[in-house]
């Protein structure tokens, strides 16, 4: 059972959190968007082994974060939250 | 002779007497006793027999190494299959059988086998069993081979439980490195939670003794323990640590007496592994011989139970560590030999051969004699001590690595990995001195290391050689000898986790604890590699094997996926209802105690006649509050939402990215800035979360809010052609007249003092008023309504008939009648793909060659004629014949119309639209039927039924 830190309620387990995906741009507007565009935003993603920056949720917040993790090792960098107070 | 308990001596109480049986044999021994010191006293040699050639086996070791002691015991009528006779303490009236004998260990009637054991050698049932097919030979092979046999009747009751714990530095194992690292660490004021996996501390240094700080060990154990405790932390005994988990997460089995065990999960801020070390086999031939037992076994047995494992005992040993237990057995007045592979042997009184080499070993059910330079010499028990193999599986599952150290002969920890130390003889410290000294720096270093006398440790790796001669064991569970390893490295095997696979050495219940370093060096020797370059197989949890029911907990049964529960269930129990599992929620499928299929016909036939009240609680509703709320509900669905009015109601889709339907739905535009989205009961989680992900991702979170509020309200769905005359007189106080209240609309009020919402959706094709309160007011307004059915001639609903209804009209449940593939155009939906301009969730999936393939799938009706049953759900819809039959999709959902009086069906067809009114194949389990593609609307295809 892995621990990863929410930047708002701080380290919880894993069953805790939801998944997203890496970070992406929408490509946008549907028409001006190719099928090579579309299917790499859909079905693309780096993988990398080694840090990662992905966006999970924390379902007991409901707030969206990004957390670097490393595939291999299941070390946790850190997390972040998506937008600063204004 | 055999073993026999000495009349004094040992930690059993010798004034409780246990009865028990082995093999039925009626055997006594004392409290405190393990089954196996029990089974030794009584001079029982044969425990069990091995697992492929059936040879009589006897005890090896004294603890959680032991391959051959494998039994089922039997206490109260209940039996547990697969435990160690070493670990089991002994109690009253216990009843134990070997895992691997008929009729009994002693006399096993396929122990012919090991005649046979020339004709099986590694791979045997890969290389034999193949002709016709191995199904032919399984039946038979798996009824000779597997261990013990589970009692089906023998449900454990659920009730271990699951503790979590935390803290600053976890000790595994309570032996002298165990105890001196949690007092340093303890002194330094860290909470520590020491685990031991006897019943009580001291590791080796309960059998062999020790000193410490200048006294008898027992009185410094006694101090680290107050001074543990003292610190805030704990000292668990009958605790086994066994399996390292992500970021460090310690899982624990705590044996509790007198109460279930439980699983304990601890998060440390670091890991003191002082596990100590088990001795390993010497590769001599015949080492399986009933007889043949550990050293340091055999020394457990005399100082822990008073048994002495044989009278004229022969100690072969290549370190120092088997002197001293020869010489506790010569004092305890067996006559002992050493046969020592070394030249130099230590100073001892004892008679000791250098040099020595074991040519085999006599006596077929246990030991007789020892063959040496071409002699035999009588014995009773041959004790073999190869060296120690640190135990080092918690740091290797930690991944950590291992490193070959010649002059220990065997594997111990290589570099620091983080938060996990290893102390003692589990980091190759094998003297008490170097263990205590260990111990203290991984718990901190504070202070000075605890004090005793300087120790010595030497061996001369004594690893088998691949060409020696003779049957000599391995790995003793698994029936693996050196021939084996020796075979596979003949066959090209070169990888250790090959080698283990095909020979399976390492495999049994023991996980080659005793096996594993013997199998590795023989196969580093055979292809000419060293130890480190041969490697060792990858470590897994468990370190020993854990029942299931503690890993279970208290989650079994309905615990292990909770269903959710209706705000109504108590009523819908109390009016018969028969409750089934829908997409998670418990719901009433029909009711009565009527055959199902009648009852369910005439609970549809009823709705459609007059008035049907069925539960709905359990459709989502989430609310979309906010100045963005418009723009969060376009994006999420296929159809525009910004464009409905407040107080209508609109049907639609849900797509994922890829332009599948994800859900289907009414949306009710509560106000201007406020949405009700009523998504089908099974996906409500997964929509809640994508329009999180969506709010904050796409708008300014400050304006809108996701709110889930599926929980709060109950839903009671009044649906027929006598719906409005039912609700009228329940006296709402709400217009009901299709003007005020047309279809796809809604209209506030109040219930008994709270808020009642009235929505006009159907989802059976009649006039349908969807009643909304908060859930804890549903039960009197259930009340009111079931009391008025009657009067109407109406009745209760189940979701079975409901489903009829639906599938009647061609309304689709989502992953029922849709799949992985299905888009919102093969459903007949166009416009919005169409027509919107905007970006929505899937949008650009619906525009890409495959989307615009003319051989989609599309949902069609299948009808059959009169008089015929109902095609069954999930046949094959076909064209051709023979071998050119082709799948064209299949049934999705089909029942028979007790309205219409013939079988309605709804399909998944290729190119479904444009074959309408085509004859096509259904081809169901070597049958085929005719069916005609119709439009998926069989009832009502104008719809004044919504209006009646």
């Amino acid at each position: 059972m892995q621990v990863f830190p929410c930047p708002f309620c701080g380290p919880r387990d894993e069953t805790e959190f939801h998944y997203l995906g890496e970070p992406k741009a929408r490509p946008e507007p549907a028409d001006a968007v190719s099928d090579e565009t579309w299917a790499e935003y859909l079905y693309f993603n780096a993988n990398p082994k080694g840090a990662n920056r992905e966006i999970w949720l924390h379902l007991t917040c409901m707030e969206s974060f990004a957390m670097t993790r490393d595939t291999a090792t299941h070390a946790v960098v850190g997390s972040e939250p998506l937008r600063v107070a204004p | 002779m055999t073993a026999f308990r000495l009349p004094e001596g040992g930690a059993v109480d010798r004034g409780q007497i246990f009865a028990f049986t082995f093999d039925g044999m009626p055997y006594s021994g004392f409290s405190g006793d393990s089954i196996a010191s029990a089974m030794l006293a009584n001079g029982v040699r044969v425990v069990g027999r091995s697992f492929k050639f059936r040879r009589p086996r006897g005890i090896w070791g004294a603890w959680i190494e032991e391959p051959n002691a494998i039994v089922n015991v039997t206490r109260s009528g209940r039996t547990t299959p697969n435990l160690r006779a070493t670990t089991e303490a002994l109690e009253n009236d216990l009843a134990v059988r070997p895992v691997n004998a008929w009729p009994t260990a002693a006399q096993d009637r396929a122990a012919l086998v090991d005649k046979l054991s020339a004709f099986m050698p590694s791979g045997f049932y890969y290389k034999t069993f193949l002709w016709p097919r191995w199904e032919t030979f399984e039946p038979a092979i798996r009824a000779m081979a597997g261990l013990g046999i589970i009692d089906p009747d023998h449900r454990p009751p659920a009730d271990n439980p699951h503790f979590n714990a935390r803290c600053d530095v976890l000790v595994v194992g309570g032996g002298p490195a165990g105890l001196a690292a949690a007092a340093a660490a303890a002194g330094g004021g860290e909470v520590v939670l020491l685990i031991e996996d006897h019943a009580d501390v001291g590791g080796q240094l309960v059998h062999r003794g020790g000193t410490i700080e200048g006294g008898e060990w027992r009185g410094w154990a006694a101090s680290v323990r107050a001074a543990i405790e003292l610190a805030g932390g704990r000292v668990m005994t009958s605790t086994t640590a066994y399996g390292v988990y992500d970021h460090n997460l310690v899982c624990a089995w705590e044996r509790r007496v007198g109460r279930p065990d439980a699983l304990w999960r601890v998060r440390p801020k670091r890991i003191v592994v002082a596990a100590g070390a088990i001795e390993r086999p010497l590769v001599v031939p015949d080492n399986d011989r009933p007889g043949v037992m550990s050293a340091d076994a055999a020394l457990v047995y005399l100082r822990r139970f008073g048994v002495m494992v044989g009278r004229r005992i022969i100690v072969a040993t290549n370190n120092d560590a088997a002197y001293p237990v020869a010489e506790a057995l010569a004092e305890a007045g067996a006559e002992v030999a050493i046969f020592d592979a070394r030249a130099d042997s230590l100073p001892t009184k004892l008679d000791v051969w250098r040099d020595s080499e074991i040519e085999g070993v006599v006596g077929s059910s246990g030991v007789e004699g020892v063959r040496i330079a071409g002699q035999t010499r009588p014995a009773d028990a041959l004790l073999l001590s190869g060296g120690w193999t640190p135990t080092v599986h918690l740091y290797a599952q930690a991944r950590g690595k291992l490193r070959y150290d010649e002059a220990l002969a065997a594997l111990v920890p290589g570099a620091e990995i983080d938060g996990v130390t290893v102390a003692g003889a589990a980091n190759g410290a094998f003297t008490l001195d170097e263990a205590l000294r260990q111990g203290h720096a991984a718990g901190g270093g504070r202070g000075v290391a605890p004090n005793a006398p300087a120790g010595g440790y030497r061996i001369a790796a004594h690893w088998p050689r691949p060409d020696a001669a003779g049957r000599r064991w391995i790995d003793f569970q698994s029936d693996v000898t050196l021939g084996d390893v020796a075979l596979a490295g003949r066959e090209g095997y070169v990888s250790v986790e090959h080698l283990k696979r095909y020979t399976t050495l390492g495999m049994a219940t023991d996980q080659g604890k005793t096996a594993n370093v013997n199998g590795l060096a023989a196969m580093a020797a055979l292809t000419g590699r060293t130890i480190d370059e041969t490697g060792t197989t990858t470590y897994r949890p468990p370190f020993v094997a854990v029942p299931m029911t503690v890993v279970g907990g208290r989650r079994r049964g309905a615990l292990i996926n909770p269903l959710k529960r209706l705000p109504l269930e108590p009523e819908h129990r109390a009016d018969g209802a028969q409750l089934r599992e829908y997409g998670g929620w418990l719901r009433p499928a029909w009711y009565g105690t009527d055959d199902p299929e009648r009852t369910i016909q005439r609970e549809a036939a009823r709705a459609r006649e007059s008035v049907a009240l069925f539960d709905g609680s359990s459709l989502g509703k989430i609310e979309i509050i906010g100045p963005d709320a418009a723009r969060l509900a376009d994006f999420n669905s296929y159809n525009r939402l910004s464009s409905l009015q407040p107080g209508k109601i609109r049907y639609g889709f849900l797509l994922s990215e890829t332009g599948v339907v994800f859900d289907d739905g009414v949306t009710l535009r509560l106000a201007d800035d406020r949405f009700l989205v009523s998504c089908s009961s099974g996906h409500t989680e997964a929509v809640v979360l994508r329009l999180e992900l969506w709010r904050q991702d796409r708008f300014d979170p400050r304006r809108l809010v996701v709110h889930d509020t599926t929980a709060h309200w109950a839903t009671l769905t009044v649906t027929g052609p006598r719906a409005r005359d039912l609700l009228a007189a329940l006296d709402l106080g709400v217009a009901l007249d299709d003007a005020s209240l047309p279809h796809m609309a809604f209209a506030t009020g109040a219930f008994e003092g709270g808020p009642l919402r009235v929505a006009r959706v159907s989802f059976t094709g009649d006039r349908s008023y969807e009643l909304s309160v908060p859930a804890r007011r549903a039960r009197t307004l259930r009340a009111r309504i079931v009391e008025k059915l009657p009067e109407f001639g109406g009745g209760l609903l189940g979701l079975e008939g409901l489903m009829i209804l639906r599938a009647e009209k061609g309304y689709v449940v989502v992953g029922k009648d849709t799949d992985g593939t299905t888009m919102p155009h093969d459903l007949g939906v166009t416009g919005p793909r169409e027509q919107r301009r905007d970006e929505y969730i899937g949008k650009r999936s619906l525009f890409t060659p495959a989307a615009e393939d003319k051989m989609r799938k599309q949902l069609v009706g299948l009808s059959v004629p009169r008089g015929e049953a109902p095609l069954p759900t999930g046949a094959h819809v076909v064209e051709g014949a023979g071998k050119a039959r082709r799948s064209l999709g299949y049934v999705t959902s089909s029942a028979m119309s007790p309205t219409l009086g013939l079988p309605v069906a709804l399909g998944l067809v290729e190119a479904g639209f444009a074959r309408a009114g085509e004859t096509v194949g259904v081809y169901h389990l070597g049958e085929e039927r005719r069916a005609s593609i119709a439009p998926a609307v069989a009832l009502d295809p104008e719809g004044t039924r919504l209006h009646a």
